[in-house]
């Protein structure tokens, strides 16, 4: 599913956030890419995401080399991809609703279908109530479940998340990390990038442990 | 098929969403492209009114051949004999009796007429070539004025030809004029576009990072500057139709004055369709502009 060999990413400055990353996800699994902060872990969930380029190595994802990709090919790439953004990038000028329409709208899904897809995944996440809410009126919690809705509309086969835990208590992390898991039972395979360690126990997910860009043995 | 109707009346959809939530801005804009727009179509629409004054005033060309005074009865037979062999066209005689009648009928004219001691005015034929080719008539003149008895040919073309020659400056300068406000009004465009970008930045970049293609994110900027462009160019229409509109009573009395009759021709539905199309494909081209600079440099 995600193959990565010699994979490394270095900045413009020199700073080297990947260093030669070899690691195999197979379909369906649920892995956590953990590390202290600065480790890399954004790092590596832009290179899978295709957000950035790899400066060596490769990265072949869904049997496409992502190094090699045409430019115009990204966003057919990303459509099999469900972001969710340690910022969640929701946008406060439209309802709940229509936020999770987006991804719909690009692949041209027309309005009563997508209406009706969205409401389910709002529905799956807990929201269906909100959705003619704006999501400044969301708390932290729910702002991130609706960024979770708007990842998974779209049926993707890969959910990738950065830090979806990073600015909620403990309760909200655990009502999304629920959410993943669900998600993960079937047949999704899911990435989540965590400084937070302490829920390795509970999930037992595949671990990709990063240290100064490296990757420690499991 | 149905995905891409989809997607572009969504585009269409927010394009509008966007013209109507920012009701001052969008008006601001749509009055610098009406205006832009209205000063050269108002000019075509003078221009062709100017025209049509031309052709009403004379369609045809004409000679006036004008005899000798003494010239009797006779001689206006040969004359009449000699424009059958050589002319094909119409004329018509004016005796000098009638021309002097019409004279007296003139305003102002009688109590001059009334005054003179005799006729003054010779017998004349009016000659409608139908050829109408300057330098056929210029040799047509030379021709007839070679006749015995014939005083005088006017060749009442000069004035047409110079009107003409008028007219095309005219239409000159103002499509100098539609050009440079053409320039202008993408250049409204392109700004009120960049602006648009701007304020859409962070809408673009999610679109982006969830799959959109290039054409996704670049059509509903397109469709507003396309909108925009149409509905200044519908405010123009409206403007020019309007101002014609004052204009045609105070016109048809200055004609009446001068006792003719005339009627200003206001613009068309063409000149509608022209207009709306214009400031529409000129919105899409300052769009098209602005939409590629603002976002080649957004790009990651």
């Amino acid at each position: 599913m995600i193959l990565a060999s010699g994979l490394t990413k270095r900045y413009p400055g020199g700073h080297e956030a990947v260093r030669e990353i070899s690691f195999e996800i197979s379909a369906g699994e649920m892995v956590f890419i953990t590390g202290h902060s600065g480790a890399g872990k954004s790092t590596l969930v832009k290179l899978i995401a295709a957000i950035e380029r790899p400066t060596a190595g490769s990265l072949v994802v869904n049997g496409q080399n992502l190094a090699a990709l045409r430019k115009s090919a990204l966003p057919y790439l990303r459509r099999h991809f469900g972001l969710v953004f340690q910022d969640q990038k929701l946008l406060f000028d439209r309802s709940v609703l229509d936020n999770v329409l987006l991804p719909l709208q690009i692949v041209g899904l027309p309005r009563r279908e997508a209406v009706r897809r969205a409401q389910a995944a709002l529905d799956k996440v807990g929201l269906l109530a909100r959705e003619k809410a704006r999501p400044i009126a969301l708390s932290g919690g729910e702002q991130q479940r609706l960024a979770i809705a708007r990842a998974v509309v779209n049926r993707p086969t890969v959910l990738l998340a950065d830090e979806p835990t990073g600015n909620l208590d403990a309760a909200a992390a655990l009502e999304v990390l629920e959410i993943f898991e669900s998600f993960h039972r079937v047949g999704v395979t899911v990435v989540v990038a965590t400084h937070d360690s302490q829920w390795i126990e509970r999930y037992r997910p595949h671990v990709l442990r990063l240290d100064h860009g490296r990757l420690l043995a499991a | 098929m149905r995905a891409w109707f989809a997607q572009h009346r969504a585009a269409v959809a927010s394009a509008l969403r966007r013209l109507w939530s920012a009701p001052l801005n969008t008006l601001l804009s749509l009055l610098a492209i009406g205006i832009a727009l209205t000063l050269p179509a108002a000019g075509f629409v003078l221009l062709d009114n100017l025209r049509d004054v031309g052709r009403s005033a004379s369609g045809v060309q004409q000679l006036s051949l004008f005899l000798t005074v003494e010239a009797g009865k006779k001689d206006v037979a040969e004359i009449e004999s000699r424009l059958a062999r050589t002319v094909r066209g119409k004329w018509r005689f004016v005796a000098r009796d009638e021309a002097l009648k019409r004279l007296q009928a003139s305003e102002g004219m009688a109590e001059i007429v009334a005054s003179l001691p005799r006729n003054p005015l010779p017998d004349a034929f009016i000659v409608e070539p139908a050829e109408a080719a300057p330098e056929e008539l210029e040799a047509l003149k030379k021709t007839i004025a070679a006749w015995p008895k014939v005083a005088h040919v006017q060749l009442d073309s000069a004035w047409i030809k110079r009107f003409d020659a008028f007219l095309r400056l005219g239409r000159l300068a103002v499509t100098l004029l539609a050009a440079i406000f053409a320039a202008g009004l993408v250049a409204v465009t392109f700004n009120t576009i960049r602006l648009q970008v701007l304020s859409q930045a962070a809408e673009v970049e999610v679109a982006r990072l969830i799959g959109a293609t290039d054409a996704f994110v670049r059509r509903p900027f397109y469709y507003f500057g396309a909108l925009q462009g149409a509905l200044g160019g519908l405010l123009a229409f409206a403007l020019v139709a309007g101002g014609l509109r004052l204009l045609a009573g105070p016109v048809a009395e200055l004609a009446a004055l001068y006792g003719g009759r005339f009627a200003l021709a206001g613009p068309g539905w063409s000149a509608a369709a022209g207009l709306v199309l214009a400031g529409a494909g000129l919105g899409w081209l300052g769009a098209q502009l602005s939409v590629s600079l603002s976002l080649a440099r957004a790009e990651p």
